[in-house]
């Protein structure tokens, strides 16, 4: 898994060989440069012993020395970061990209049975995770390693014994740093898990703050939310403190280091075996070795947990499409729809529509009925092709639907569902998304055979009132109002109306009934009803019952038989 | 924003002692070099007989590391116990304070943006001010102290110090302050990413009968592109500081060297001096960056703070007034309303009055205003113009406490919260005892279901109700109303979910209350209201129609089609 992540990552990032060559060749040149700089100040120092004992003309070429190498490690510094920044944004864009490709050709059983906060999350903040760690990895990870390196080869060369100092003591901060690491993640766990009780009381409050409003309720929701408060902060300053702890002891280790590279350097110096410089260039070296450390374990931990994301992502994008691979094109159909043997189930252990059969004529309207859960919509996801049939197949004008392409299915079919959507955008856009170039009149024109044209020009921008799925502006019924009228602007040959009208009333909805009859006329149409008085009309309606059609007929007919149909409808009329 | 500042009031001991202890660790860390000067300077100009010395200086840095350690270990201690202290008041002063602001003013912020607010906004105050108690002082005093350092070693040489701080200043903050503001926007374009990510996931449907798959790709890839190259820009104006300072702190160095060897040419300067001085230059570099993310953080958390104390600044009425004792009686007088923002009226010209232990039915289609119309009873908003008046007096005057607490209002949305049913009912009445409990789930005809749910009344409801179905939250909630025995009863829509007869149960259970309140009944549904005394029906905002069932028959037009929409289909049966 983690091996299969890892060689996927190269294969997006080896597609900037060139630039992945120079990278290292840049990083490599900037660390071992850097580290020379210190050894050109220690020679200065040993040319300056005291009065009257320093070769100025020696030193003055040394500090020329001391500013052209840093300005060549200056560039190669900026080069690295400059490289880094390019593969990085690019690979994150590639793959953002075909992680959203893959997204608009996922099976829809796929969305609806992950949670989508988990697939946002895998697009944008894991590829930003991601992201993130190349970059440090780029970055930080070669130059900390070269740096390691060249700094251990630097002070051997000056002085072994010295060098066994700080290469022995320097580990023992990060394995303090690892050490509280582990012990302070029982007490992070802790303040997660107590956050994630105040978040949820302060969701169900707030969301709901005008309930507790009306039962005047604040000061018992306050103490309860304060008990979860106050137990956070004590969790809370436990786990911020003792991890803070980390910084000030790896620096006491690194204080330590230094010490006694002072001291013992110090005694070198003394005996002979070292000058001042090669002291002074330990101290800078002791002063900075434990920092590509610290680096380097912060950067594997990044690059554990950007890989750990990039894998999330990969998996995302690993999934499979919807194959679709026409072989039939349907242009200007009749309209005449067969089920024929039709099996289908959600969940293959529970069956949940079996040897389905149905013929609609063209033009016909077929209304389905039924309670929760007896497969209405299941039909709908079949013709739409949302889901493909198990078994059987359905046949538009006589060609297998499995056949043609979801788009060539799709542009015949009008639909409007019960789970009202709006696309984040203006009013007009929303209306006009099934027919992009219509005009201002048409779209006022499509709203106004749905009774929609009232309340949107009341909004505050009218037609070009900005509004989402989410916001309140709208309400359940007013947004269904603009689902409708989508169909209205750009009537396909067929209709599926789920529950198309369910949260509006009854008078509004009559009013919009008459607008569909006109719409389906001669067109053939599906239609989901809860509402019995809205199907009475079809010509043929189905009533559904644990996946299976059990009564079907029209209205008068299913009445006479006396049936499901006749206690589901007298249920719904008043008992006077 | 100073508002935020007297949640601090209980922490200021800790607000003085953690900078405190952080600067007296900044101390110690300046000696060092000092320190190692000596070493050259005494213990190895001495020679062989400079053993002892160099010994000692060696313990002595030892001696201060420790000290060092202690003290900044300390100064954590306070620093976060000051910052996590800060932030729970403030959560615990956020949660209040929205607990008493107006339904307006809670339609006007948006319950998103007060989750925000509570939680991530509030969290980014808490590392912000614990950074802030630890370096804000720390990375100044150093980068100070070591340049005052400097100059009690060498004046003239310490100049080179000062240009060196003013360069890298510039450097480090200049490029900080470029590139916050582009960060911001960097972020705004991966919103639109986030959005247009949910947008496809549940709009999957309607996006793919539409089929506008390609579109979405291709705008989310103009989008994708833009960010990508907003992070790039903003990388390649990053990218400059490391290797700017680079070059300033080692040309600094450079010059340090070369005129450092000169003094000690002429003997004004050690060789010990000139070591120390190069290690000072070091320390400053690593703290001005250290300085830099600091503030970086720190404005992060500044705005948090502002938008946290914008919210703590909505002003609220105080809830007083006089205490809710008298009638029943409901009476509106010539009432119009208008929302906050909105651009028209929602209700225009109401008036019609309500005598105790009377049922009013109210009627109308989606957005007509019914809603509108019955919050204005319990004073949820307050009427733009007109007056609104229970038991003969205006609903503005009375305690908002006293008047809600004989009032019982079912919301639309049928809301329960995590917890037993018991502690659920006891929104309605604190002290009821179970008998009431168990009175009012019967009048609402929710007895039998939760009697047969384990635990009965003791049954957890999960968060939001989602392990019960929408009729028994609905009639969960409307025990919950019923349970405090209000003067006036409000049925927001609230049986939607239940069946004819259920519902018909219900009705007939509410008029058989023993203290006969006044009851509002709003509905779609020409059944739910057709036996009350009085029906208003609205039409966009305006009372087209107030009477009786058979009166409204014969004179109200609306009426009659919406009872013909609902009962026409009875021809059949009749």
């Amino acid at each position: 898994m983690k091996k299969s992540t890892l060689k996927t990552v190269l294969s997006y990032v080896s597609r900037h060989k060139f630039l992945l060559a120079l990278l290292i060749i840049f990083s490599a040149s900037f660390s071992i440069l850097s580290l020379y700089i210190p050894i050109i100040v220690s020679e200065a120092i040993d040319l300056a012993v005291g009065k009257g004992n320093v070769e100025i003309d020696k030193i003055i070429p040394l500090v020329i020395e001391i500013v052209i190498v840093a300005i060549i490690t200056a560039i190669f510094q900026w080069l690295v970061s400059i490289i880094a920044n390019k593969i990085t944004f690019s690979t994150v864009r590639n793959i953002r990209q075909e992680a959203f490709k893959k997204l608009v050709r996922l099976p829809l059983s796929y969305i609806d049975s992950h949670p989508h906060g988990d697939v946002v999350s895998r697009v944008i903040a894991d590829a930003g995770q991601f992201a993130d760690g190349l970059i440090m990895g780029f970055t930080q990870f070669f130059t900390g390693v070269v740096t390691i390196l060249a700094t251990i080869v630097f002070m051997i060369s000056i002085n072994l014994k010295i060098a066994l100092i700080v290469i022995l003591l320097t580990p023992l901060s990060l394995f303090a740093a690892s050490f509280i690491a582990k012990n302070t993640h029982s007490m992070f766990q802790k303040q997660s898990v107590t956050r994630g009780e105040v978040t949820s009381i302060i969701d169900e409050v707030i969301s709901n703050q005008k309930v507790v409003r009306a039962f005047c309720h604040e000061e018992e929701t306050l103490s309860d939310f304060d008990k979860v408060n106050e137990k956070l902060e004590k969790h809370s300053l436990r786990a911020i403190f003792f991890s803070s702890i980390t910084n000030p002891t790896t620096r006491f280790v690194n204080s330590l280091v230094y010490a006694f590279v002072g001291g013992f350097g110090a005694f070198s110096v003394v005996s002979g075996t070292m000058t001042v410089g090669g002291l002074t260039c330990f101290l800078s070296y002791a002063g900075q070795y434990t920092k590509p450390f610290n680096e380097i374990s912060g950067v594997v931990t990044e690059l554990q947990n950007s890989l750990a994301c990039a894998a999330r992502v990969f998996e995302f994008i690993g999934e499979e499409s919807e194959k679709d691979t026409p072989t039939n094109t349907l242009t200007s159909p009749k309209g005449d729809v067969t089920f024929d043997n039709v099996s289908f189930s959600y969940d293959k252990e529970k069956t949940l529509i079996e040897n389905f059969n149905l013929s609609v004529k063209s033009g016909q309207r077929v209304a389905i009925v039924g309670p929760t859960g007896s497969g209405k919509t299941t039909l709908i996801n079949l013709l739409m092709r949302f889901y493909d049939t198990d078994k059987g197949e359905i046949c538009i004008d006589e060609i297998d639907a499995k056949t043609l392409s979801r788009k060539n299915l799709r542009e015949n079919f009008g639909m409007v569902l019960q789970d009202t959507w709006i696309k984040k955008g203006t009013v007009a856009e929303n209306i006009a998304m099934g027919k992009e170039d219509a005009t201002r009149e048409e779209i006022i024109e499509a709203a106004k055979a749905c009774h929609a044209h009232n309340f949107i020009k009341r909004l505050p921008k009218g037609y070009d009132t900005e509004i989402t799925d989410g916001d309140g502006q709208l309400s359940l019924g007013q947004k269904q109002l603009i689902c409708i009228s989508r169909i209205m602007l750009s009537p396909p040959p067929m209709l599926i109306l789920d529950e198309a009208t369910s949260s509006i009333d009854t008078r509004t909805e009559k009013k919009i009934q008459d607008a569909f009859a006109k719409l389906m006329k001669g067109k053939t149409s599906f239609i989901v009803a809860h509402r019995l008085s809205t199907v009475k009309e079809a010509d043929t309606i189905l009533v559904m019952f644990d996946g299976n059609v059990i009564e079907k007929g029209n209205h008068k007919e299913l009445l006479l038989e006396n049936g499901f149909y006749t206690k589901l409808y007298n249920s719904q009329v008043e008992p006077v | 924003m100073n508002k935020l500042f007297k949640y601090m009031s209980s922490y200021k001991k800790e607000a003085v002692l953690g900078p405190l202890f952080k600067l007296l660790e900044a101390l110690f860390e300046l000696f060092v070099p000092l320190v190692v000067a000596d070493i050259i300077d005494i213990g190895i100009a001495k020679g062989q007989e400079g053993k002892g010395d160099i010994i000692k200086y060696m313990l002595l840095l030892v001696a201060l590391a420790f000290v060092g350690f202690v003290f900044s270990v300390t100064a954590q201690y306070f620093a976060a116990k000051a910052s996590v202290g800060f932030v729970t008041r403030i959560r615990h002063a956020l949660f209040s304070h929205i607990g008493k602001l107006s339904y307006s003013e809670l339609d006007k912020v948006g319950t998103a943006k007060f989750i925000t607010r509570m939680t991530s906004d509030v969290n980014q105050v808490q590392t912000g001010m614990n950074l802030a108690l630890r370096l804000l002082l720390r990375s100044p005093f150093v980068v100070f102290g070591a340049m005052i350092m400097a100059f009690t070693i060498d004046v003239k040489i310490s100049l080179i110090f000062l240009v060196v701080i003013i360069l890298l200043s510039v450097v480090v903050f200049g490029i900080t302050l470029i590139t916050m503001p582009l960060h911001k926007k960097v972020q705004t374009n991966l919103e639109t990413l986030t959005h247009s990510t949910k947008e496809n996931l549940t709009g999957a449907r309607v996006i793919r009968a539409f089929c506008k798959e390609d579109d979405e790709v291709s705008s989310f890839g103009k989008n994708n592109d833009l960010f990508a190259k907003g992070e790039s820009f903003v990388g390649k104006i990053s990218a400059l500081t490391n290797p700017l300072t680079f070059i300033i702190i080692n040309t600094g160095i450079a010059v340090l060297v070369w005129s450092g060897s000169i003094k000690i040419n002429i003997g004004t300067l050690s060789q010990g001096d000139v070591v120390a001085l190069y290690n000072y230059m070091s320390q400053i570099l690593v703290e001005l960056v250290k300085l830099a993310n600091l503030i970086v953080t720190i404005s992060k958390s500044l705005a948090c703070a502002t938008r946290i104390s914008d919210v703590l600044e909505i002003p609220f009425i105080e809830d007083k007034g006089e205490e809710y004792t008298s009638q029943g009686d409901v009476s509106f007088e010539n009432v119009s309303f208008r929302y906050e923002g909105a651009g028209d009226l929602s209700l225009t010209g109401i008036t019609f009055s309500a005598k105790e232990g009377e049922t009013i039915g109210v009627i109308g289609g989606t957005g007509d205003g019914k809603t509108t119309l019955i919050n204005l009873i319990p004073a949820f908003y307050k009427a733009t113009e007109g007056v609104v008046k229970v038991g003969g007096k205006n609903v503005n005057d009375y305690s908002e406490k006293s008047l809600r607490s004989k009032i019982g209002i079912v919301p639309q949305k049928a809301t329960l919260f995590h917890g037993s049913v018991r502690d659920n009912m006891k929104w309605g009445k604190k002290d009821a005892t179970d008998e009431e409990i168990i009175t009012a789930l019967e009048i609402a005809q929710a007895k039998d279901f939760v009697m047969e749910k384990e635990g009965g009344l003791d049954f957890e409801i999960e968060a939001g109700g989602k392990n019960l179905s929408g009729g028994q939250r609905q009639r969960l909630t409307i025990a919950r109303a019923i349970v405090g025995n209000p003067k006036i009863l409000i049925l927001d829509d609230s049986s939607s979910a239940l069946d004819y007869l259920t519902d018909l149960n219900l009705r007939r259970a509410i008029s058989t209350l023993p203290q006969n309140p006044t009851v509002f009944i709003v509905s779609q549904r020409a059944s739910s209201v057709l036996h009350a005394d009085k029906i208003i029906v609205l039409e966009d905002g305006v009372v087209v129609g107030e009477g009786t069932h058979k009166d409204l028959l014969d004179t109200c037009v609306a009426y009659k089609e919406i009872y013909d929409t609902q009962y026409s289909s009875q021809e059949g049966t009749k």
